[in-house]
């Protein structure tokens, strides 16, 4: 197995058991079965096409789209012949494109609709080398008179017939396959600068999806939904890495606004998600409560004080009192379990978490209602798995142990090392940026801060070059401020600022869903996001929530000085279109600090309010404006040592 | 791109010299135009201009006392709704006509209605015949809601969405029965920009993807000039300006209509 390939492991299950499920689709309404058997031929005709059509061992094959099983289809075609498919992020826009198709000399393109082939379209004069470009879903496609352009099913008839005119060239190339070739490049989202394109082997990735497979015992029978996009090395290694190593289902919702719906319909036994899709889930579940009854939500605040209580102890093994055993299965018959069915959860043995550190709240209310949630840590470079929380000893301050094949080590300034099998080759194309990370010793920096606890878990702070100093010398962990306001169903996003700084200040997203509807409660009308953001009301609203994680702050002696002093509510969603925000939705501090200087210098300038202009992008290119006067909140600061008397 | 690739074929709804007066009301007066099969064919004009009585005219709803309206080869002086319906042309309304109440599958579901051959006894019965046909049906709707993307709210009460998914819904109803005309009544009105966008591409590829000839009632002129291959200008019930896009642009008296002294 690990001197295999993605090639080889399909064939493998294609023969041992061709007629086992190995990817579902919601087509029309239905779930449609390809079987393994069905999948292989799939592949071997599109790995014919793409021969004929003259894609090389070692060439790069473009992948744009959200989770369509002949999009994986087409990667595992590329990777049979050698080459290596490029996913990426398919909300991107058509000028994000550019620098990846570029950089990995892209002659060949497989994407999904008329969206994705109209980007490529708009910026193809920039890539001469860009020769054909296939697409799965010929909606809307049916005039288009693009040179190279055609759709996934003449591929498919080609390399059909290709394969009947050179019988065997298909498992020669799978054969000269070799696990230390290069399987697939990732590019990483970059918060600055251009995106990285990270190599990875046959046997890194393969690697890991044993390590991670062995160390939770996944089989056959796991059903996974795929979901996330596929361009990010997360969704490479849950929805096919894992899959083709282990042979278990992955499924395809019908479409991104589907998710939630086929999250029920499908029952995943192994689940992903970023902490901000479990963010919003218990946002959901919340908002749905406040609408509830006043017996459902009586029933609903006892069972959750009690889970609160019990379930995350019976979650990690411990002994419970039979008073608390008897009372958690009521709660769970009543309550716990069909809540755990309305997510979608009810058949969840394993479920991870990482890409952001996730609020200890939100973490606890998972384990709580009894869902095996725990952490992860990793990262495009490491293939995913370097540490795993073991069942039982999920915390939601750390990341897991490393686990088979990991050496980890913390360096004299404080960052996190790692040594693995799934460590990358190096990024494409630029050895300096590679030579930054990854010493000749073998040693891979990951540019986290953070330390290995005594139970042997390690512990991340923040990204190192974020944690700052604030004047005093008081440790300044924006990340882990922000988190703890994100715990508020109002509050979507924040960022903290005070790194030089004598105090900690604050911008802060209001969540639409969750604010629009307590704003209708109080019969508060408002016209869109800006007006809502700006009301008074809603300032008051979230000056409760600020005051709260001063309370929380000033009860830890490291972080009581980076209480925050004072707060705005931003006029404007963050967004990935207007560079706030990476695709992988991290807060991109640096650029927001510049672009919204203004509001920053108000805050420390003791201003009241501030007026701001603000252009904002589109995601298909076009800009538009939005001002507001932005009040500015005063939150008193617990001074600590104040707080440890008082407790 | 995918417009302009289109084959246009030859008058397949001509409309000459309609008249129509409600007691002494001009509502419509001496209008001609035609409609060539697979174009997109829009009807402007300011509030009260008559083109929502235009559209009923040809519908069949309202009776205009002169002219004609010649279909595929036969002229009519007279329509009644069904016989249009069944001569193949489908609309939609300005003020959503939806069951409120039910799915959005079943609303859809409805515009099959004309299609059914099994009689209501065996539908009732669910037997063998009535099954294989409420199957088909129902595969013919789910196409309809992909090719809309409303699949998510599939089962969800149409009274429940928002107005810019109702008026999608409005338009799979239509496209369930299939027309080789389709008659949209201010498809993109009370929309924000995003939803007359999303819009005007359904419009756009229902025209590509199933060649249905299009005649759509519009005020928003910005919308009207992207989508139609020709234009028709009312103005106080009379015909102002006929042509592409760019002639009624540059038409003098559409300016006026528009631009010129308060009515």
């Amino acid at each position: 197995m690990v001197d295999s390939t993605f090639g080889r492991l399909l064939l493998a299950h294609a023969a041992q058991r061709p007629d086992a499920p190995a990817l579902r689709e919601k087509v029309y309404g239905i779930w449609q079965t390809t079987s393994w058997q069905a999948l292989a031929a799939q592949v071997r005709a599109l790995a014919c096409g793409l021969a004929e059509a003259g894609l090389q061992r070692g060439q790069h094959l473009v992948v744009i789209g959200e989770n369509r099983p002949r999009l994986s289809a087409a990667m595992l075609a590329a990777q049979a012949l050698g080459a290596v498919p490029v996913p990426l992020y398919q909300d991107a826009a058509a000028t994000e494109f550019v620098y990846p198709l570029q950089n990995a000399e892209v002659a060949f393109a497989v994407v999904e609709d008329q969206e994705q082939v109209d980007k490529l379209i708009e910026i193809r004069e920039q890539l001469p080398a860009l020769t054909r470009i296939w697409f799965d879903d010929p909606r809307g496609l049916r005039h288009y008179d693009e040179p190279g352009l055609a759709p996934l099913d003449a591929l498919l008839a080609a390399g059909q017939a290709f394969d009947r005119a050179h019988p065997g060239r298909y498992e020669h190339e799978v054969e000269a396959g070799r696990a230390d070739d290069v399987a697939a490049m990732f590019f990483t989202s970059g918060t600055t600068g251009h995106p990285k394109g990270v190599v990875h082997t046959h046997r890194s990735l393969i690697d890991r999806a044993q390590a991670g497979a062995t160390f939770d015992r996944l089989d056959s029978c796991e059903e996974v939904l795929a979901y996330l996009p596929p361009a990010w090395i997360g969704q490479n290694i849950f929805s096919y890495a894992q899959w083709l190593a282990c042979g278990y289902v992955v499924n395809c919702p019908e479409s991104a606004a589907t998710v939630s719906i086929d999250l029920k319909e499908i029952g995943p036994t192994y689940y992903f998600a970023p902490p901000r899709v479990f963010e919003g889930l218990l946002t959901t579940v919340m908002i749905r409560m406040e609408d509830a009854s006043a017996p459902k939500r009586w029933l609903f605040q006892r069972a959750m004080a009690l889970a609160k209580r019990v379930g995350p102890a019976r979650m990690d093994g411990q002994p419970l009192a039979l008073t608390d055993r008897l009372r958690y299965a009521l709660a769970d018959l009543l309550v716990l379990g069909p809540l755990r069915n309305s997510l979608g959860f009810s058949r969840v043995r394993v479920a991870y978490t990482a890409g952001e550190a996730i609020g200890p709240d939100l973490f606890s209310f998972y384990r709580a209602i009894g869902i095996n949630l725990k952490q992860l840590y990793g990262s495009t470079e490491t293939a995913v798995f370097v540490c795993l929380q073991p069942d039982h000893e999920a915390r939601a301050d750390t990341v897991g142990v490393p686990i088979a094949g990991v050496e980890i080590k913390v360096s004299d300034s404080g960052e996190v090392l790692v040594k693995s099998p799934g460590l990358l080759q190096g990024y494409y194309k630029n050895p300096a940026a590679t030579a930054e990370v990854l010493g000749e010793d073998g040693w891979y920096r990951t540019g986290d801060a953070g330390f290995i606890d005594g139970a042997g878990h390690l512990k991340i702070i923040d990204r190192a070059k974020d944690v700052g100093r604030m004047q005093g010398g008081n440790m300044f962990a924006p990340k882990y401020i922000e988190n703890k306001l994100k715990f508020f169903p109002y509050i979507k996003e924040a960022v903290a600022f005070g790194d030089g700084r004598d105090r900690v200040c604050a911008f802060v997203n209001i969540d639409m869903e969750a604010v629009g509807n307590w704003a209708e409660r109080r019969n508060l009308p408002y016209a869109g996001y800006t007006d809502l953001a700006a009301k008074p009301e809603v300032g008051e609203l979230i000056r409760d929530c600020v005051l709260q994680v001063n309370a929380d702050l000033a009860r830890d002696a490291l972080l009581a000085g980076c209480q925050i002093s004072r707060f705005l509510v931003l006029h404007k969603e963050l967004d990935a279109d207007d560079g706030e925000l990476t695709r992988t939705r991290k807060v991109r501090r640096g650029h927001i600090a510049d672009k919204y200087r203004v509001l920053v210098d108000a805050m420390y300038g003791n201003l009241p309010a501030q007026y701001i202009e603000t252009q904002v992008r589109f995601e298909d290119g076009r800009t538009g404006q939005v001002s507001a006067t932005l009040q500015i909140h005063d939150t008193p600061v617990t001074p600590a040592a104040d707080a440890r008397r008082a407790a | 791109m995918a417009a302009s690739d289109r084959k246009i074929g030859d008058v397949i709804l001509d409309v000459r010299n309609i008249s129509l007066r409600f007691g002494g009301v001009k509502a419509l007066t001496d209008i001609s135009f035609n409609v060539r099969e697979h174009e997109v064919r829009a009807i402007i004009g300011p509030n009260g201009a008559g083109k929502s009585s235009m559209l009923n005219c040809i519908n069949g709803v309202y009776n205009p006392q002169d002219g004609e309206i010649t279909y595929r080869g036969r002229t009519f002086h007279h329509l009644n709704a069904p016989q249009v319906a069944k001569m193949g042309i489908a609309r939609t309304f300005q003020n959503l006509a939806l069951f409120k109440g039910m799915s959005v599958l079943d609303n859809i579901m409805t515009g099959r209605n004309l299609k059914m051959k099994t009689g209501l006894f065996a539908q009732a019965l669910r037997l063998g015949p009535a099954e294989r046909e409420e199957i088909a049906h129902r595969e013919h709707v789910e196409r309809i809601i992909d090719f809309l993307e409303i699949q998510a709210w599939r089962k969800t009460p149409v009274g429940r969405l928002p107005y810019g998914l109702q008026k999608r819904v409005d338009l799979g109803r239509a496209l369930a029965m299939e027309p080789d005309v389709l008659l949209l009544d201010e498809p993109m009105a009370g929309m924000n920009v995003e939803e007359k966008q999303d819009m005007s591409r359904f419009i756009l590829d229902v025209n590509a993807e199933f060649g249905t000839t299009i005649v759509l009632i519009e005020h928003d002129m910005g919308v009207v000039m992207d989508i139609s291959d020709r234009v028709v200008v009312l103005d106080y019930g009379k015909k102002i300006g006929d042509g592409t896009p760019d002639e009624v642009r540059s038409n003098p008296e559409v300016i006026t209509a528009y631009l010129g002294t308060s009515h």
